[in-house]
């Protein structure tokens, strides 16, 4: 923990006269662990509203089993969300946490190993029962037995406490039992003074048919705010400043909210509307959820019988004007390969989001992995080039989404979209853009026949391309004299009749690629941060390992050393002079969570040596161990500026 | 941007076309003149030489189709037929209409996303046994059951045709093909009962070859509201010539063939000989007309709420097509897909438009000053 400060006031009284201090912090990392069932995820999104309303900077790592509920008080049921949160701009959810909440003995035993010596433990006294220790193989009571000594633990009765509180509202055990969640946030919300009303106001609305159960839990949050106040267990609460920000409105936002938002704006700025087709499959069903609630906004939502049906779907609905959208991860891209060959032969735009997770298979549901990225290139029989673009940050997928819209439209191609289930779930504050601001993405829809038949009646070329982007004219169902047919078998340039001509096969399969190529002359150049501009390495990242890599290169530069950050939004077609770019550093590291697949396609399209780091444990780099990797090569180049 | 009266509906008044389409709309109008409803079925025809085999039942079936569609009173433009991948599939090229040659079993898929985001368009998917029933079953079934405004044409030849001759699932058993020389093992689907299973609203079925017979089911099968099949059998003279000839054959047709007309009693065969009367166990049985009673004889009802009875009827025949009923075994109303979804956009629209500001802002929101 970093304490910047000594005690703020040197005696805040509390009631029965004790005398309690504020320390103040420039940043904490809190974990809240617990059972599946104990709603940790739902506490620690109520603390992350909390201090985004407070104006602290913040960044999430929710981390939680495939399970609905695995059996109870066991090492695999156990979930946790960690918060990071700051008097100032930060990129990562936190290597390791300051503070461990443990709701039961498996919470503690799955997270203990995270937190650093001397870290802060709030357990949870009435859960670590013999028969709860037993369970995952504690011999003894390890709030007692010494074996924590290395720790600042407190024990703490937050069920039997939570009950105390609840005795006069009725509820029955299990039922007040349950609300020990918001006693433990009334808790947190004391020791960090985080203002109370939201979750007040959050509790009334999300319980409002069930009034009892939501002033029980209001009365149980409040318990856990005024016992933090009046307990002798904690001398000290913290406080954390508002972090500096550009002036603005902000809300905290998840990585699938904002990609939908995004979604919903691309609708509104291209005028069309929009049609997700899409199967249930985490980590990117809540996209699904939060478009299906957007229906004023004209967004059809069609929950299909599979993958492929998602996307047939959508591709139904492009050919007749709406943009179409499917949402998916790893599997399901599989699943739709054969549909997206489709689209890139009729080339019709259609926005593909695959919301990554650990693979190969089923592989690890709940968390996140880079290991799509040749899948998106590459996963689809025939020479078949789409556009790929990846957001770096949770409020990022709002913008990237856009991009993606953008470049669907306007080069009549589907695009693949790379989120992953770290930006899915995570969240940060995010300044609400106005509307205005937001790019134009009209499109026209071809009303006129382009071309004249051999006689000279005017005919319709619904392969006749532009000649700037290679895009063909998009006609929709309804337009007269337009009808054109398409399909999979390969097109006879302009015509878009069969054909089986070898050289209009060869010609077809330059102009498909080209049409993606060109796009790199309408995306913006590499995006470099090297602050002197004369870092000799540089790392290069895409994705959701923006952030770990942006807080290495600090911490690097921290030290007096120079390093070079370089991003990939578009990871197709790259940034025009991103060879050169590379070609500058004389060593150039590329951090994935994946074994190394960005490497191998800068490796082959530049040539340049580029050495890759590669972690797959289904969570983020940690920004510690990702700068001293970069510093052993800083220093393998005998730069010891 | 959204709501706007209809350009031009089918049986749907107010279904609400987003701005940008109706515009296009207009703008091909205001360009070309008004649409155009009286047509006729040279009309109809494309510019591409139809390349099936000479012979195929499939020529005949698109005659009737070409000659048929313009009855309809709706333009070409307005039209779209989806097709999956099979001989079958080609279907769309050879047709002056909107038309998407897409990917094998995925054309109902495809036109469910295009149906219920267009509900001005009329949507048809033509599809064969292999594509509909084999790779894309499960597409075909989810299509039925939701009831998605569109009509689907399954041509079923009981082969693989384009990949030249193997059993497909509604061969018979013991099919000898070049992938089963020593005959098919699977049992095949009756289609028929498959779609009445998936709770469809309409099913029919017609021979290729009767285009009376073809053009009535069609007629019925087009002015449906939800998802309708038609399953057409249809000759494949390369690969199972001779397929239906029991039903085809002058000689024995009228003895195993069951006209379905709504409303009349199920007697057929020479004289009508033979009937159609209930069995013990609530199915249906064929019998002699002069060993039962009058009375007893099944007379036929289409729009019977409960399938069990078009289930029934499907049962009658066997994988040897004796005691087959062609025409409409099926056609009740249910709300389809398409309005729902349009009806959902609507009520949701009740306060106006969505106001992107406002979403984007949505939520608890915290403003930084400079």
């Amino acid at each position: 923990m970093t304490v910047t400060g000594s005690p703020l006031t040197p005696g805040s009284s509390a009631p029965g006269g004790l005398v309690k201090s504020v320390v103040e912090l420039d940043r904490v990392v809190i974990r809240l662990a617990g059972d599946s069932g104990d709603g940790m995820q739902l506490t620690g999104n109520r603390f992350t509203s909390e201090t985004a309303s407070f104006g602290n900077d913040l960044s999430t790592l929710p981390n939680f089993p495939a399970e609905i509920r695995a059996p109870t008080g066991t090492l695999p049921g156990v979930s946790s969300f960690q918060l990071h949160f700051a008097d100032h701009d930060i990129m990562t959810p936190g290597d390791a946490p300051d503070v461990l909440v443990a709701m039961n003995p498996a919470a503690l035993r799955a997270n203990l190993a995270d937190l650093p010596g001397g870290g802060l433990v709030i357990a949870d006294s009435d859960e670590f029962t013999p028969r709860n220790l037993a369970k995952v193989g504690y011999a003894t009571n390890p709030l007692e037995d010494g074996s924590l000594d290395g720790w600042q633990v407190v024990a703490v009765p937050l069920t039997s406490m939570t009950l105390e509180a609840l005795a006069d509202t009725g509820l029955g055990k299990k039922e007040a039992e349950r609300s020990k969640n918001m006693f433990t946030l009334g808790l947190l919300s004391w020791m960090y003074h985080r203002p109370t009303e939201g979750t007040v106001r959050f509790l009334e609305r999300q319980f409002r048919r069930k009034p009892e159960i939501a002033a029980a839990n209001i009365a149980a949050f409040r318990a856990g705010y005024n016992y933090g106040e009046t307990t002798e267990a904690f001398a000290v609460s913290y406080e954390i400043k508002p972090a500096p920000m550009a002036p603005g409105r902000y809300r905290n936002i998840s990585g699938n909210q904002a990609l939908a938002l995004g979604l919903v704006a691309a609708g509104q700025r291209s005028g069309l509307p929009v049609f997700l087709g899409a199967y249930p499959i985490t980590p990117a069903s809540d996209i699904l959820h939060e478009l299906s609630r957007h229906k004023a906004f004209g967004v059809r939502t069609f929950q299909a019988e599979d993958e492929i049906a998602g996307i047939g779907s959508a591709l139904g609905a492009s050919f007749g004007g709406a943009l179409g959208v499917t949402t998916t991860s790893g599997p399901g891209v599989s699943l739709k390969s054969e549909a997206l060959g489709l689209a890139v032969m009729i080339e019709l735009p259609l926005v593909v989001v695959d919301v990554q997770r650990g693979g190969p298979s089923t592989g690890l549901p709940t968390k996140t992995e880079q290991s799509d990225l040749l899948q998106a290139m590459f996963g689809r029989n025939g020479e078949a080039p789409l556009p790929v673009i990846a957001p770096r940050s949770p409020g990022d997928c709002f913008d990237a989404a856009l991009e993606a819209s953008r470049i669907a439209l306007k080069y009549r191609t589907p695009v693949m979209l790379l989120s992953d289930g770290y930006l899915a779930n995570g969240a940060e504050p995010w300044a609400v853009p106005a509307v205005e601001d937001l790019p134009d993405l009209s499109v026209e829809f071809a009303t006129e026949p382009n071309g004249a038949a051999k006689d000279g009646t005017p005919e319709f070329l619904p392969y006749l391309r532009d000649p700037e982007t290679l895009a063909r004219p998009w006609a929709i169902p309804g337009t007269a004299g337009m009808q054109h047919r398409v399909g999979g078998l390969e097109k006879a340039d302009q015509t878009g009749n069969i054909s089986y001509d070898p050289a209009n096969h060869d010609l077809m399969t330059r102009l498909r690629q080209a049409k993606v190529d060109g796009i790199a002359a309408d995306i913006p150049p590499t995006d470099v941060d090297d602050p002197d501009g004369d870092a000799r390495v540089a790392v290069i990242g895409w994705g959701s390992t923006y952030g770990p890599i942006g807080a290495a290169c600090r911490r690097i530069r921290r030290s007096g050393r120079k390093v070079a950050q370089i991003h990939l939004r578009h990871v197709n077609p790259m940034p025009a002079d991103l060879g050169e770019v590379l070609r500058r550093y004389d060593r150039v590291v590329c951090p994935e969570m994946n074994l190394g697949q960005l490497a191998l396609l800068l490796r082959a399209k530049y040539l340049v040596d580029v050495q890759s780091h590669t972690q797959v444990r289904g969570l983020p780099f940690r920004a510690a161990e990702l700068a001293a990797v970069v510093q052993d090569v800083i220093d393998s180049t005998g730069d010891t500026k | 941007m959204t709501t706007s009266p209809h350009v031009h509906d089918l049986g749907m008044p107010g279904t609400p076309i987003d701005a940008n389409i109706q515009q296009a709309i207009a703008d091909s109008v205001a360009a070309q003149g008004e649409k155009q409803t009286a047509l006729k079925a040279k009309d109809m025809k494309t510019d591409q030489e139809v390349r099936w085999c000479p012979g195929c039942g499939d020529y005949v079936i698109l005659n009737a189709v070409q000659s048929f569609l313009p009855s309809l009173g709706i333009a070409r433009e307005d039209m779209v037929i989806v097709s999956g991948i099979g001989c079958s599939s080609r279907f769309p090229y050879y047709m002056n209409t909107y038309g998407m040659h897409s990917i094998h079993g995925r054309a109902p898929a495809i036109a469910t996303g295009l149906a219920a985001s267009r509900p001005d368009l009329s949507v048809w998917v033509v599809t064969g046994d292999g594509d509909a029933l084999s790779i894309g079953g499960n597409h075909l079934i989810h299509a039925l059951r939701r009831n998605v405004d569109m009509t689907i044409l399954l041509f079923n030849n009981r082969i693989y045709g384009l990949t030249k001759g193997q059993y497909s699932p509604t061969s018979e058993v013991g099919k000898v093909t070049k992938s089963t020389p020593m005959g098919s093992l699977d049992h095949p689907f009756n289609p028929v009962s498959l779609a009445i299973g998936a709770d469809a609203t309409f099913v029919g079925r017609a021979m290729d070859s009767d285009r009376k017979g073809l053009t009535e089911v069609l007629r019925q099968a087009a002015e449906h509201e939800g998802t309708a099949l038609v399953e057409i059998y249809q000759n494949c003279n390369i690969f199972n010539d001779g397929a239906f000839d029991l039903l085809k054959d002058p000689s024995t047709g009228p003895m195993w063939t069951i006209p379905l007309v709504h409303g009349q009693p199920l007697v057929f065969g020479p004289d009508g000989a033979s009937c159609v009367v209930r069995d013990d166990f609530g199915g249906l049985r064929i019998a002699e007309t002069n060993q039962v009673d009058a009375s007893e004889i099944v007379v036929h009802d289409a729009t019977r709420e409960d399938p069990s009875y078009a289930f029934a009827l499907s049962r009658l025949s066997s994988q040897d097509l004796r005691y087959t009923p062609m025409g409409v075994f099926r056609s009740v109303r249910k709300p389809t897909y398409d309005r729902m979804m349009a009806d959902q956009l609507e009520e949701a629209r009740t306060e106006g438009p969505g106001d992107l500001g406002a979403l984007l802002a949505g939520g608890d929101t915290w403003t930084v000053s400079a």
